[in-house]
């Protein structure tokens, strides 16, 4: 069966942030931001017409800087936060601030047929998280499964626990925490554990990896020398508990088991340059996506570190006669952890993968030229993991 | 007389059984007797002294009728009862105390009865046999009368044919005869001289021989039955004494053969004989492995506890187990041969199992020492010593083809491939020695203004030394194949052990675990623990990789082939191919290694000054920065360091005003325009459409990417991970104004410096331009320097 061609989808700026509208399970919608810094930046809403293969977009403007990173609430479709630069005498700071779409287009993709430029509209500021005291802002988590009123920002070396109050219209710094250590340290990035009642972040900073918690906002492991060099990404397996997986500067991907970390449980060699981001398939975690700045972006299955090493466990009476047949078979020829597919769409450095929230087959890619490129896993390998 | 005792003492306990059944019990026999007595015994004396008491129911006075008128009237009714009970039951015991003795008296009295009718029967007898006695003694005197007078008869006849000789000087035959005659009954004498303790028994038995065959065909002559009589008891007592000196320790194998020899002689039954003999022998071989073995530390199964170094030479040790055992034991097996030759109850079977039994226990002992033999020692005096070894048990395998001809030839070529596994080991150590050398003179700090030795003296000292040793080696092992060792000939030295042992087991193992070692050096997780292996290591062991894949290897192998000829029908080898293969393998791994290391090394520096400047607040570029200068130093380190040891390699053609080439930023100057159609239309078009254009027609570049085995290559590799690490930072700032412009110089400089190392200047370029056109789009305030100035100040710095 034929693969649907990938969709590509340009912008007219640099652009590094991307993220699913997480809150949305049914439409297929990327959120992406731009890198300007002599016009003003926007956030393009990405509809995806799975049925058409047609891409739909709105365009937001984001004036007040450059966006450098960008996540959506889980909980309410319309809100999302940005990091953003903002340069005012001759210094650049990043700033976070949490923001509303108009209410138009939190679900909906009426197309206007007209030149995008005539009906830009613009963002409605909710909050700034303000970092005054803390330094740059490197990221912002949303609190996975939750309500959407709690949020971790990562600025310099503090983590930083946010409330969110009277809708999202205050922010409160419910607590803090600091890195210390020798030398200037900076957190890179950043991700909060959908496991444990949320109560477990992972951060990134040098080579280093380490796990806090939130409610005491102690650090609970440390991966030292994760990488031989910088640490890009990090993420959590959706369905075990202890699994993570990290990227960075020496072009691999590693898997971790925070429970044992003097040694990764594997570790993937296949980017020829540093790897940027690591994502998790939110449904099919032997799913791992990474991109990289040598223009690739790698699909890879890691059957063997999965939550389902022998492929989809079917109930037994669900099994007619035929299926029973079929799963000898799959048994017969045991899954091997492999790369399914490398895209190589991108002309320029991947810095941002993302898996859709609505459709766990389907992901989009950014490169810093602007293009958004959305694939889907082949259907071959699809079919095999489900049937 | 015996038989009437014997028969009196019969009745006796024949009665005692009786009445021991009667009374019950030893003690009872006497009891009986007490009342008895005491009723017949004292009553004279107590008569004359004692008042007679007519009451005492015992006393001989005694009266019923007082006693019982006493009794009536002193006791009342229930003592009466009560007496005339007691009465009543030793009247009752007396009456069976009677019978009991009448009965015995009647027994006795029956049995002498008995025993006189047999005394009369048995005299009757013995008169008879004294009359027989009588007629023999009579025969016995007329025999001795008799036996005198032929003695007589004899001692005249000699002395009348003594003075016969004497007197007349009989015929030639006569007197041979008689000569004969005289030496026959000189017999015994001689015999008995000889024959004595400490003299010559050999002769003894030479006369005895001679005398014998004579003596037994005369033997119904009286005179001569005498002689052979006393020589046969003369030679009995020598038997016997040779028997014990048999059983004697301090016999030598000579003696112990004469002696076997000489009873086979006296016609002892040769099985015994050859059963004393086995084991006399036996016992000394024992104690000659007695004597080896105490020379061995004792065994220790582990193996583990360190021993002494043993006090002689394997070759000494060798020596003196075949010129003590193995020789005996031939003796030995020679001398059995021909002693039990084709006698019953001695077939080889015996000896053989004998042999087998010793010779392996000598072979523990040997295998034991040539455990002992840890170091490598001398080849030559160990092949020597094994070759000794095998010639003398060659020489005992003629004897004895069954003691273990297998045992022995494997022993040998266990030994063999043992020390084979030895010298692999002491290659590898070598190696590993020599690697620690090279480390070492890489890290020593150079004084100033010298160079220590270049990598190629280096790899050429390493290579070659290597080579020697494993050359060296070979010429050792080929000790093991000389002509002119016995061994050699042996069908596991002609085939199995030049292609498994020598070629397998010790040349291709040692490449191998050469290029594995070499490749553990990039594979190790330097990262997370172990402090890394310098670059230059990395280098110099991806060129002795190489060098072995190109030439070595090959050399190698032929060499080995030439000394060690595998023959045709011989186990299939490695072949060359796959070696070189395996060679090329870790060559290429340690180069990958090598750019990667040297590359993030430069990267690292170029991503801290990236980071680490404030490129918004910078002044006007007056200078290049230094760490670029640092870079370009570095680099063309790197450039010396790989051209000691690789070629130069291929460069792309190159445009003539290359090195020129102006250093291109970002122009507004652009024709807009759209390029690819599967774009969604978008916004008017920006300026970074450009480098999508531009890289459009050029290829992309892996950046950790395989290199190739030049200098060119690995250096394009490095440059490449250096500038792509300085794109990529770059994108991540902010810059002014001047940050552009210094990033515009800097971009300048690296191209003025470091194209003439990589392989296509347009990598450089690209990589570049790419540096370029990012800065430009994270610059605030894009006003580029002018070119000339750009110039002008690299060229200044």
């Amino acid at each position: 069966m034929e693969d649907d061609a990938p969709v590509i989808y340009g912008l007219e700026f640099q652009a590094r942030a991307l993220t699913p509208q997480t809150a949305e399970t049914d439409a297929i919608r990327f959120l992406v931001g731009t890198q300007s810094l002599r016009y003003d930046n926007q956030i393009h809403i990405i509809d995806f017409d799975d049925e058409n293969n047609i891409i739909n977009k709105n365009v937001l403007l984001h004036q007040v800087g450059e966006i450098w990173h960008i996540s959506a609430s889980p909980a309410d479709k319309g809100v999302l936060a940005t990091c953003y630069n903002k340069t005012s005498d001759g210094k650049v700071v990043t700033c976070a601030a949490v923001w509303r779409m108009p209410k138009e287009l939190e679900s909906g993709s009426h197309e206007s047929p007209d030149d995008s430029s005539s009906n830009t509209q613009t963002l409605e500021l909710l909050c700034h998280l303000d970092n005054t005291a803390h330094g740059n802002m490197a990221c912002v988590m949303w609190e996975p499964m939750g309500d959407g009123k709690k949020i971790i920002s990562l600025a310099d070396n503090n983590i930083l626990l946010w409330d969110l109050q009277e809708s999202s219209t205050k922010a409160v710094l419910s607590s803090s925490s600091a890195l210390e250590g020798k030398g200037q340290l900076r957190f890179t990035s950043g991700r909060w554990s959908p496991h444990h009642n949320c109560t477990q972040i992972a951060t990134a900073n040098d080579t280093t990896v380490r796990g806090w918690d939130t409610r005491s906002m102690r650090q609970i492991y440390s991966i030292e020398n994760a990488h031989g060099q910088l640490v890009r990404d990090l993420d959590f397996n959706p369905n075990k508990q202890y699994y993570l997986a990290s990227c960075g500067d020496d072009c691999k991907v590693k898997f971790w088991d925070t429970r044992n970390v003097t040694e990764p449980v594997k570790t993937l060699e296949e980017h020829s340059h540093w790897v940027w981001n690591v994502r998790y398939n939110h449904s099919h975690d032997q799913l791992i996506l990474t991109g990289s700045s040598d223009s690739r972006v790698i699909l890879s299955n890691m059957v063997s570190i999965s939550s389902e090493p022998f492929g989809h466990m079917v109930d037994d009476d669900e099994l007619s006669d035929q299926e029973e047949q079929h799963q000898e078979e799959k048994i017969k020829e045991p899954l091997q952890d492999s790369v399914i597919a490398t895209y190589e769409e991108h002309e320029d450095s991947v810095y941002a993968v993302e898996w859709s929230s609505a459709d766990p087959w389907l992901f989009a890619s950014l490169s810093y030229d602007g293009r958004l490129v959305i694939n889907r896993v082949p259907r071959a390998l699809k079919y095999h993991i489900l049937l | 007389m015996a038989e009437v005792e014997a028969a009196g003492s019969g009745t006796e306990t024949g009665g005692g059984s009786e009445s021991g059944n009667a009374t019950g019990s030893g003690s009872g026999w006497r009891r009986p007797h007490g009342p008895l007595q005491r009723y017949y015994g004292p009553s004279a004396a107590e008569a004359a002294e004692a008042t007679p008491d007519p009451a005492d129911i015992n006393g001989p006075h005694f009266d019923p009728e007082v006693f019982l008128t006493k009794v009536r009237s002193e006791c009342r009714l229930g003592e009466l009862l009560s007496r005339e009970a007691t009465l009543g039951r030793e009247i009752r015991a007396l009456d069976s105390d009677m019978q009991t003795l009448l009965y015995e008296n009647y027994n006795k009295f029956i049995s002498a009865t008995d025993t006189i009718r047999k005394m009369k029967v048995d005299f009757r007898r013995m008169e008879a046999e004294m009359d027989d006695l009588a007629s023999n003694m009579a025969a016995i005197s007329a025999s001795s009368a008799r036996v005198s007078a032929a003695l007589q008869d004899r001692h005249r006849r000699g002395a009348q044919l003594a003075a016969l000789t004497a007197l007349l000087t009989p015929p030639p035959g006569v007197q041979a005869l008689l000569r004969k005659l005289q030496s026959l009954v000189e017999v015994p004498g001689r015999l008995r001289r000889w024959a004595a303790p400490g003299a010559d028994p050999a002769r003894a038995l030479h006369c005895y021989a001679r005398a014998r065959a004579v003596l037994r065909h005369y033997r119904h002559l009286p005179s001569f039955r005498a002689i052979e009589d006393e020589s046969h008891s003369i030679m009995a007592e020598l038997a016997q004494r040779l028997r014990a000196r048999l059983r004697d320790d301090t016999l030598d194998p000579k003696e112990l053969t004469e002696c076997v020899e000489m009873l086979l002689q006296l016609e002892e039954p040769p099985e015994e004989l050859c059963e004393e003999f086995l084991s006399q022998a036996g016992a000394r071989l024992e104690a000659e492995l007695a004597a080896l073995e105490a020379e061995l530390p004792p065994s220790d199964p582990s193996g583990t506890a360190s021993t002494p170094p043993p006090a002689s030479d394997i070759l000494d040790f060798v020596d003196r187990g075949s010129s003590a055992f193995v020789s005996n034991l031939c003796l030995l097996a020679a001398s059995y041969r021909s002693l039990f030759e084709g006698r019953p109850g001695s077939g080889d079977g015996r000896l053989e199992a004998f042999a087998s039994t010793l010779t392996t226990r000598y072979f523990e002992l040997l295998e034991r020492r040539l455990a002992l033999e840890r170091g490598l020692g001398d080849t030559s005096l160990l092949v020597r010593a094994l070759d000794r070894f095998h010639r003398r048990l060659r020489a005992l395998l003629e004897l004895l083809p069954a003691a273990g001809a297998e045992a022995g030839a494997a022993l040998v070529a266990r030994a063999a491939r043992e020390r084979v596994a030895r010298y692999l080991r002491a290659l590898q150590t070598f190696f590993l020695g020599c690697l620690g050398d090279v480390r070492q003179a890489l890290a020593a700090p150079r004084p100033p203004g010298k160079d220590g030795p270049g990598l190629p003296d280096l790899l050429a000292t390493l290579s070659s030394s290597v080579l020697g040793q494993l050359k060296a080696v070979l010429a050792y092992v080929q000790l093991f194949t000389a002509r002119d060792v016995a061994f050699a000939s042996l069908p596991y030295f002609k085939g199995e052990f030049c292609v498994e042992a020598v070629r397998e087991g010790l040349v291709v193992a040692f490449v191998r675990w050469l290029c594995r070692t070499a490749r553990g050096f990039a594979d190790s997780p330097a990262e997370r623990g172990a402090p890394a292996a310098p670059p230059a290591l990395l280098l110099l062991l991806a060129r002795l990789c190489l060098d072995y894949e190109a030439t070595t290897i090959s050399y190698i192998l032929t060499l080995t082939d030439e000394q060690f000829p595998p023959e045709d029908t011989g186990p299939a080898v490695t072949p060359g191919p796959a070696l070189c293969a395996e060679a090329r393998g870790a060559a290429q791994r340690l180069l990958d290694h090598y750019v990667q290391v040297q590359g993030a090394a430069v990267a690292q520096m170029l991503r801290k000054s990236v980071e680490t400047r404030d490129w918004l607040g910078t002044v006007e570029p007056r200078n290049v920065r230094a760490v670029m200068k640092r870079v370009v130093e570095d680099i063309t380190a790197i450039d010396v360091q790989v051209g000691q040891l690789f070629e130069e390699g291929v460069r792309r053609a190159q445009s003539s005003d290359s090195s020129r080439r102006a250093f291109s930023v970002y122009s507004s100057s652009r024709a807009p325009g759209r390029y690819a159609p599967s774009y969604t239309p978008s916004a008017p078009m920006d300026t970074h459409l450009l480098s999508n254009i531009q890289k459009l027609f050029s290829e992309r570049i892996d950046i950790f990417s395989p290199v190739e085995f030049n200098k060119v290559s690995v250096l394009t590799g490095i440059i490449k991970i250096s500038l792509k690490t300085l794109l990529e930072c770059v994108r991540l700032r902010t810059l002014g104004r001047f940050g552009l412009q210094q990033v515009q110089v800097d971009g300048h400089y690296l191209q003025l410096y470091l194209w003439r190392f990589a392989a296509d200047e347009r990598v450089v370029q690209g990589l570049l331009d790419e540096v370029a056109a990012s800065a430009a789009h994270r610059c605030l305030d894009p006003v580029p320097m002018e070119h000339s100035v750009v110039e002008l100040i690299c060229e200044r710095g």
